[in-house]
């Protein structure tokens, strides 16, 4: 029987979202599934964890030395509670990745990175050479299996658990050779375009710089992140780290607007793992409609301006 | 630049090389064969030799004979013997097989990958102590005190779209030599500049071209049949523009397939990446590619005016070998087994004399030029359409170029009819639905990269012809004898604007040549910018 | 102190990536090979650290077949002191490649080991944090900027929630990310005295590390493609479609 533990991912007050994710791939996996909440004061962490439906028990361990999110410090105290544990799963977020292949190598495992899919208890289907293919990734029996969940691939495992919380003593203490400085934030009034959930960008149609305020309008109404087509970006219209496409940023947004953008293969390469693409176009044979989930044809000088009075 | 550069570092060789394509690189071979004492050294601007080579290719392998005897031993990647040679003429829907002209008769020949062989080249060239160096672009030519060639001067990395040097910025070393060997193919830049410079085509007509596109297909298995050739001519073409395509079945389910258009056609409206496209919609065509895929595309212009527009090929310090002269043989549709030969006698006269004067002489007594004298009419005679230039091809097949006569070739961008005075004909042209599905699309599969943030190497030495004559007269013709739809007219609040997307650019020079106002100068961007063109 | 740098030869970034036909990997023939750009950028800091004086010495390693010596000797071009090939014929997994750089790295007495964070064909971003836990060191990875300092590194590393800063005692290893800095382009004079500097093939047997690749890889396919979705007339229904999908 699997007996999967969870390193949860917060940030001293809220849970993040991944962590239901790393839930949902768990239960693919099969098998009681523990939480571990590793960190300072962190009893509202550990409730919402609790609250997620199919966990079996979280194990609370709170220290001084483990608020900060070294994984020098997290590693210990996961390698510290992985016997009887047949997976160990972190998600894909820069936490995970810091942190889950330090504990593999204390254990002397391989690590699967970005679980896409499950197949069975050693089974797995991951992305490699940026995500232009997909393997099966096959790992031993008996052998712990180290892992980071690819978050976008993964739904929320819903509310409505109650599981126990359990408090634990952290097992070791701090490591000398690494101390946290501080955290700056994302900072700018707009979500980075790199990770965030929604983005809307403008293409070349949008025929001036002064015209990109309704891009950038929109976004703000929807909190979203704005990115360009390079034919934008080369018009002059925006600065160049606002390209999405080939030659800029490789993003994968839960929505994507493309407005009054063509659709050229150089720029379907930026966006083609974002959740769901939206298309406004004049042009209705605009190769972007070929890949879009919901596509509006019409001039977008029209359609943006009733999106926004409508989205309120 | 503003900033004020301190000296060039210089390397010294006794030959330096410009290009490893086929020429460069059998003359570098050559050379370190013939004397081995020599310090010799090739550059080559695309990332890795091959890079930028596109090219059908079926090829003579007599010079490959000549220069490594025992190269079927152990043979370039890829390489087909021929098995069989069909000639076609098209129709919108039809087609005839033609008898297979003599020139066209491959038999013995190898299909190849031309990029994969000069790699295959370059690497028995390494062996043989030759120093090459991909990513790196000869951006100018280094003069000697008395005017002379005295080698190169590598372009500068590094530098911003404004010319100004960026945080990575490298000064380009120049790279003397006893003698330099421009093989930098049809049209090379420093090329164009030295025949300017010591007026070497003054007793030559002017070059001419075509433009050739490639595509490189992986289909169904089974489809192909490795080792068959085949050619059309027709449709999608009307007879007033010379051109054709070549379908050519190589191993492991890949077809080579092309078409290459003469620039000068007269239609400023015509574009022949799209008569390319239209080509793989005839049904003969299309029952073969369908169900495959596209792995790799590309566009190259070609010479075409053989014997007539070869200018000299020697100056103080330098000489011209393969395309960078002109020396493909038009009607055998190959140039490979012509540049290497031209390659190799230039390294037996550097081997033998240590300079570049009397390659001239050596070049004209040879081989290479006998051959293009042969067919020096044939190409010409389509200068009247089609069916006349059959008649004359026949006719000096015939008398094996015997015949007193030389017909003269005429600049391609001068070709080129206005807008008002031209009428197209109807082509027959079809909706179509093969990838790629724009230039866009097809510039994807060429694999080209430039950093934006360079200097555009498309330079428009007047740029408001673009904005007020071109579109009255022309109407903008480079933003459709593009392969790669650098050059677009956008339309502004103010009016429109001429936009380059130099990143998009193959090298293929055709607007170079093409231009009716001769105002577009290409020149080599950063090394290692360009094609990645594999297997190509 | 001596810094060393892993590179890995593989696929070049530029390249289209084609899957073979019968799913055992992707296409390599012909296929143009450089160094993972994030060791590129891992060498690159290197060298800077050099030429600070903040190290004597610069080591580029790789672990592979004969073929990427050519990758090792562009790492020399670019200014490395001296070349390592750790001789093996498969690709090692991290953690094989891990056990192979610490041997290296306790061969060497290194102050610093620098790794791109990821190689672009695996994808695993595993290598240096499992190199630092077999070391018993401390970890910056996903570095956009570096600092030494007395026996110190004030990294500044690329996390979700913005830029965190931590320091860590050397030895370290350090994993870099695409901001941290642009590598220099390899001067053609360089390249010639690259061909003489030295370049050691050593075994994973002298290393005392076997190979451990227990995860089996297979069945590569294509990326699904995505296909034409709905067309909405209005935008009003655009809307509707949006809330009913629970994306806005």
């Amino acid at each position: 029987m699997n007996k999967i533990l969870i390193i949860a991912e917060h940030d001293g007050k809220t849970l993040s979202p991944s962590t239901a994710k790393c839930v949902s791939c768990a239960m693919a996996f099969g098998g009681d599934i523990d939480i571990a909440v590793l960190g300072q004061g962190t009893g509202d962490v550990a409730a919402q964890a609790a609250s997620i439906a199919g966990v079996h028990a979280v194990i609370q361990i709170d220290a001084a030395h483990l608020e900060a999110p070294l994984s020098v410090n997290h590693a210990n105290e996961i390698v510290a509670l992985a016997s009887g544990y047949s997976h160990l799963l972190g998600p894909s977020s820069t936490y995970g990745k810091d942190l889950m292949p330090r504990v593999a190598a204390l254990l002397g495992s391989n690590q699967v990175s970005d679980i896409m899919e499950v197949m069975g208890p050693y089974q797995m289907k991951r992305p490699v050479y940026a995500g232009n293919a997909i393997v099966n990734v096959t790992a031993p029996e008996g052998v712990t299996l180290v892992g980071t969940v690819r978050v976008a691939s993964w739904p929320a495992a819903s509310e409505g658990g109650g599981a126990e919380v359990r408090q634990a003593e952290p097992a070791a203490g701090p490591c000398a050779d690494s101390a946290w400085i501080g955290l700056e934030s994302g900072g700018g009034e707009r979500p980075d375009l790199q990770t965030a959930g929604i983005v809307v960008s403008g293409g070349r149609a949008l025929g001036s710089k002064e015209n990109f305020e309704l891009i950038y309008t929109l976004a703000d109404q929807l909190g979203a992140g704005v990115g360009a087509s390079r034919a934008a970006v080369d018009a002059g219209y925006v600065p160049n780290d606002m390209q999405v496409g080939q030659t800029g940023k490789i993003i994968a947004p839960d929505v994507y607007f493309a407005i009054g953008i063509s659709g050229a293969i150089q720029h379907i390469t930026g966006i083609k793992d974002a959740g769901t693409i939206v298309a406004i176009n004049k042009d209705p044979d605009a190769p972007i409609f070929e890949i879009a989930d919901i596509g509006l044809v019409g001039d977008l000088f029209n359609i943006v301006p009733e999106l926004k009075s409508q989205l309120g | 630049m503003n900033y004020t550069a301190p000296e060039r570092e210089i390397m010294e060789y006794d030959v330096v090389v410009v290009g490893a394509g086929p020429a460069g690189l059998a003359c570098a071979l050559r050379l370190k064969q013939k004397r081995d004492d020599l310090m010799v050294a090739v550059i080559e601007k695309g990332a890795e030799i091959g890079a930028h080579i596109l090219s059908g290719a079926v090829i003579e392998p007599g010079p490959l004979n000549d220069l490594l005897p025992d190269w079927r031993d152990n043979p370039p990647p890829v390489c087909v013997d021929v098995t069989g040679d069909e000639l076609w003429y098209l129709k919108k829907a039809g087609r005839t097989r033609l008898p297979t002209p003599p020139q066209q008769n491959n038999h013995g020949n190898v299909i190849v990958s031309l990029g994969a062989l000069c790699q295959w080249l370059a690497t028995h060239a390494e062996n043989a102590g030759v120093d090459i160096f991909p990513g790196f672009a000869a951006a100018d030519v280094r003069y000697r005190e008395d005017g002379g060639v005295g080698g190169v001067i590598i372009g500068d990395m590094g530098v911003d779209i404004d010319g100004e040097p960026k945080d990575t910025y490298v000064q380009g070393i120049e790279i003397h030599a006893q003698v330099t060997v421009l093989a930098e193919g049809c049209r090379g830049h420093l090329s164009k500049r030295l025949i300017r410079k010591f007026k070497l085509d003054a007793d030559s007509d002017p070059q001419t071209y075509g433009i050739g596109m490639k595509e490189l297909w992986r289909l169904p298995e089974g489809r192909v049949q490795p080792g068959k050739v085949q050619h059309t001519m027709g449709w999608p073409l009307d007879k007033d523009i010379y051109g054709g395509s070549f379908i050519y079945h190589l191993d492991n389910d890949r077809l080579a397939i092309g078409f290459v258009c003469g620039l000068d056609y007269a239609d400023p409206d015509f574009v022949p990446f799209e008569a390319f496209q239209q080509l793989k919609h005839h049904p003969m065509i299309r029952e073969l590619l369908e169900g495959g895929e596209i792995v790799s595309s590309g566009a190259r212009a070609i010479t075409e005016g053989g014997f007539q527009s070869l200018p000299r090929v020697e100056m103080p310090g330098a000489v011209l070998i393969g395309d960078a002269a002109g020396t493909l043989n038009v009607p055998k549709i190959k140039g490979t087994h012509q540049a290497m030969k031209c390659g190799m006698l230039a390294a037996d006269h550097i081997a033998g004399a240590d300079a570049a004067e009397g390659f001239d002489q050596c070049l004209r007594d040879s081989e290479v030029v006998a051959e293009l004298h042969k067919v020096r009419n044939i190409r010409p005679g389509f200068q009247k359409g089609m069916w006349k230039g059959l008649v004359t091809a026949a006719i000096e097949t015939l008398t094996g170029g015997r015949l007193k006569r030389t017909l003269t070739n005429h600049a391609d961008h001068s070709a080129l009819r206005r807008a008002s005075e031209f009428e197209a004909p109807d082509r027959g042209w079809v909706e179509r639905d093969l990838p790629p599905r724009d230039r866009l699309a097809s510039v994807y599969f060429a694999a080209t990269e430039h950093d934006e943030d360079q200097p555009i190497h498309l330079q428009i030495t007047e740029p408001e012809v673009c904005t007020t004559r071109c579109g009255i007269e022309y109407g903008h013709p480079c933003t459709r004898f593009c392969p790669a739809n650098v050059y677009e007219m956008v339309e502004e609040t103010h009016g429109l604007r001429l936009q380059i997307n130099a990143s998009n650019c193959v090298h293929c020079k055709t607007c170079d040549i093409k231009d009716p106002y001769q105002v577009i100068n290409w020149v080599t961007p950063e090394g290692a910018s360009g094609p990645n063109y594999q297997n190509m | 102190m001596k810094i060393l740098v892993g590179i890995k030869r593989v696929v070049d970034y530029n390249v289209r990536i084609r899957v073979k036909g019968d799913g055992s990997g992707i296409e390599t023939d012909g296929v143009k090979m450089s160094i993972n750009p994030f060791d590129e950028i891992a060498l690159e800091e290197a060298l800077r650290t050099k030429e600070a004086g903040k190290a004597d010495e610069v080591i580029v390693f790789s672990a592979g077949d004969d073929a990427c010596q050519q990758q090792l000797r562009t790492g020399l071009a670019m200014g490395a002191d001296r070349a390592v090939q750790i001789q093996c014929d498969q690709p090692l997994q991290p953690l094989t490649a891990a056990r192979a750089m610490l041997a290296l790295a306790q061969r060497e007495e290194a102050g610093l080991v620098i790794l791109g964070k990821q190689a672009i064909d695996d994808d695993n971003n595993q290598t240096p944090q499992m190199l630092a836990a077999l070391w018993g060191r401390p970890q910056a990875t996903f570095a956009s900027s570096v600092d030494l300092q007395d026996g110190k590194a004030r990294v500044i590393r690329e996390v979700d929630a913005g830029l965190e800063t931590i320091e860590v005692n050397l030895p370290a290893v350090i994993s870099v990310d695409l901001r941290l800095n642009e590598p220099r382009f390899v001067k053609l004079p360089e390249i010639m005295k690259a061909k003489r500097k030295p370049l050691e093939v050593i075994g994973l047997e002298e290393l005392g590390v076997s190979v451990e690749n227990n995860l089996a890889v297979s069945d590569y396919t294509p990326p699904p493609t995505r296909s034409k979705g709905i067309v909405v007339d209005d935008t009003g229904q655009l809307v509707s479609e949006l809330k009913n999908r629970g994306l806005i």
